[in-house]
């Protein structure tokens, strides 16, 4: 094992709970869902037990494109996280099914200081090693 | 309208040294603070009869100062579980106790060994659940992290510039090298702030406030009280806060990150203390990053939007300029305590105490404490 594969080995793993459940059952099968309102269709991410605009508990983990683009980043110089190597891109990202739509992610297969404001990104799905085996939805750039 | 004006007035500040290590406990730092801010007003620590503080799990709270001064006094307290984003409510809750006459004096404190002690840079990984579940698997989570995305979109929605961040930078470190309590007093050159290393882009060494170890406190009193008191009173003008449904970190919902929810608070703020915004005299404004300073000056209505760089350029902020901001050096200079330390000094200067740093002939001061997607600001006048 190379020196990028044991530091990534040692990134920490998600810890779901009843209200993310849904989002990271779902990357394990490679596929993106959120959690979408079932009664005014409003996506909510972070995941919430509660709509935010209509205050309905009734929702669906709804199949999304993957597709979006970069809001802003950062580059990460001095790191805190295990299993990451500075530097490297984190960026909010908007999805493209609904304006403020934003999931975190680290910016993948691009060099950090590629990354622009705009930029088109798409998921790809990073199987963590570890007890857990969670896969972590990841973005990396995609053309026009 | 004013809802709070001429009900409260704060009449004492008190400080423990700062440093990054204190070698003291957090009860040591905070009953300091206080009995100093009592001694300060004229009044012997047993006459407090309010507490207040906030924390983030890292404090001595009410009940252990209570217990240690020996206040069976204190009826009255709450401890927030709140950080920059309290101060300023902090002392509008207390003007509502001694107005609704709960207390007569209320303690309000912030006391962390925050370097040396439990740390604010150092975000949690270990087993990261709630919104961490988001964040810390993609190597993201700590304060300059978080804040360096609101600076990204500004700089690239309106040109700002790094120089710019530098310059708050070194003007609040000069009013810094005039302040004996401040952590960091050596001068800053723009050459030193540009060659500085990188903490998270673009965020450089330089940007970041420093986490400090340390007290500070400020006693509210009631109008009628805080007459009789050692100190001319300077009083509680207006007291604004907000939640905010953008306000949980590291701010998901967060639509605008150009802008803050104290865009949405500065209307009242003025209006609730009857001044404009060119009668403020001083500035104490929440810096945990030096670029909140040029986003600030916009969400409060001192320049138009998307332009604070350029006020921090043509304008200003220094003791010479039309609004002298942070004269203590702020977060970024005198400490990180995390925004009541600006409340202490804006009292300071209200008094003249300030010497070489004082703003000659101040008599009204804007006070924020905004950590983005929610936060609070005071005015303040002399009495």
């Amino acid at each position: 094992m190379g020196e990028k594969e044991a530091a990534t080995a040692r990134r920490p793993q998600p810890v779901p709970d009843a209200d993310s459940e849904g989002f990271w059952s779902a990357a394990k099968k490679g596929e993106l869902r959120i959690r979408r309102c079932l009664s005014c269709r409003t996506y909510i991410h972070f995941p919430a037990p509660v709509c935010s605009v209509c205050a309905s508990r009734d929702h669906e983990w709804a199949l999304v494109s993957g597709r979006g683009a970069v809001y802003t980043f950062t580059i990460v110089a001095h790191a805190t996280t295990p299993g990451f190597i500075p530097p490297y891109a984190v960026a909010w990202i908007e999805l493209e099914e609904q304006a403020g739509l934003r999931m975190l992610s680290d910016i993948v297969e691009c060099p950090p200081d590629a990354v622009r404001i705009g930029m088109p990104v798409e998921v790809v799905f990073d199987k963590l090693d570890g007890a857990v085996g969670a896969v972590v939805p990841r973005f990396r750039p995609r053309s026009g | 309208m004013t809802r709070l004006a001429g009900r409260a007035a704060i009449t004492g500040v008190g400080y423990s040294p700062f440093s990054a290590r204190s070698g003291r406990t957090v009860l040591d730092l905070a009953t300091e603070a206080i009995s100093g801010a009592a001694s300060d007003a004229g009044l012997g620590v047993h006459e407090l009869d309010g507490l207040l503080c906030f924390h983030e799990n890292d404090t001595a709270l009410c009940r252990e100062v209570a217990a240690a001064l020996g206040l069976s006094t204190a009826g009255w307290w709450n401890d927030a579980l709140a950080g920059g984003n309290y101060p300023c409510a902090m002392v509008g809750l207390a003007t509502m106790a001694v107005d609704a006459g709960f207390a007569n004096h209320v303690g309000c404190y912030r006391a962390l060994n925050g370097r040396s002690g439990v740390r604010m840079g150092r975000f949690r990984v270990d087993d990261p659940g709630g919104v961490r579940q988001f964040m810390v698997p993609y190597g993201f989570g700590t304060p300059p992290q978080v804040f360096a995305m609101a600076c990204r979109r500004h700089m690239h929605e309106f040109g700002t510039t790094q120089e710019q961040m530098g310059k708050v930078a070194m003007t609040i470190r000069h009013h810094a090298s005039m302040n004996e309590r401040a952590t960091k007093r050596e001068p800053l050159t723009m050459q030193q702030y540009m060659e500085s290393r990188v903490i998270s882009e673009p965020l450089r060494l330089y940007d970041c406030c420093q986490e400090t170890d340390g007290a500070c406190a400020v006693i509210v009193s009631s109008h009628d009280r805080a007459r009789d008191l050692r100190h001319a009173p300077v009083d509680i003008l207006s007291a604004v806060s907000s939640a905010g449904y953008m306000g949980r970190y590291p701010f998901d919902r967060w639509p605008d990150q150009t802008q803050s929810s104290l865009a949405d608070q500065a209307g009242a703020l003025f209006a609730d203390a009857g001044l404009e915004r060119s009668d403020i005299d001083v500035a104490e404004l929440y810096d945990a990053f030096s670029f909140e300073i040029i986003m600030q000056l916009e969400e409060l209505g001192f320049c138009e939007r998307g332009a604070g760089g350029s006020y921090v350029d043509q304008i200003g902020i220094g003791l010479d300029s039309p609004l002298p901001i942070n004269t203590h050096g702020g977060l970024l200079s005198e400490g990180y305590m995390q925004g009541l330390n600006h409340v202490c000094e804006a009292v300071l200067q209200l008094r003249g105490e300030c010497g070489p740093r004082q703003v000659a002939g101040a008599a009204t001061a804007l006070v924020t404490s905004f950590g983005f997607g929610s936060g609070s600001a005071l005015v303040l006048a002399r009495g």
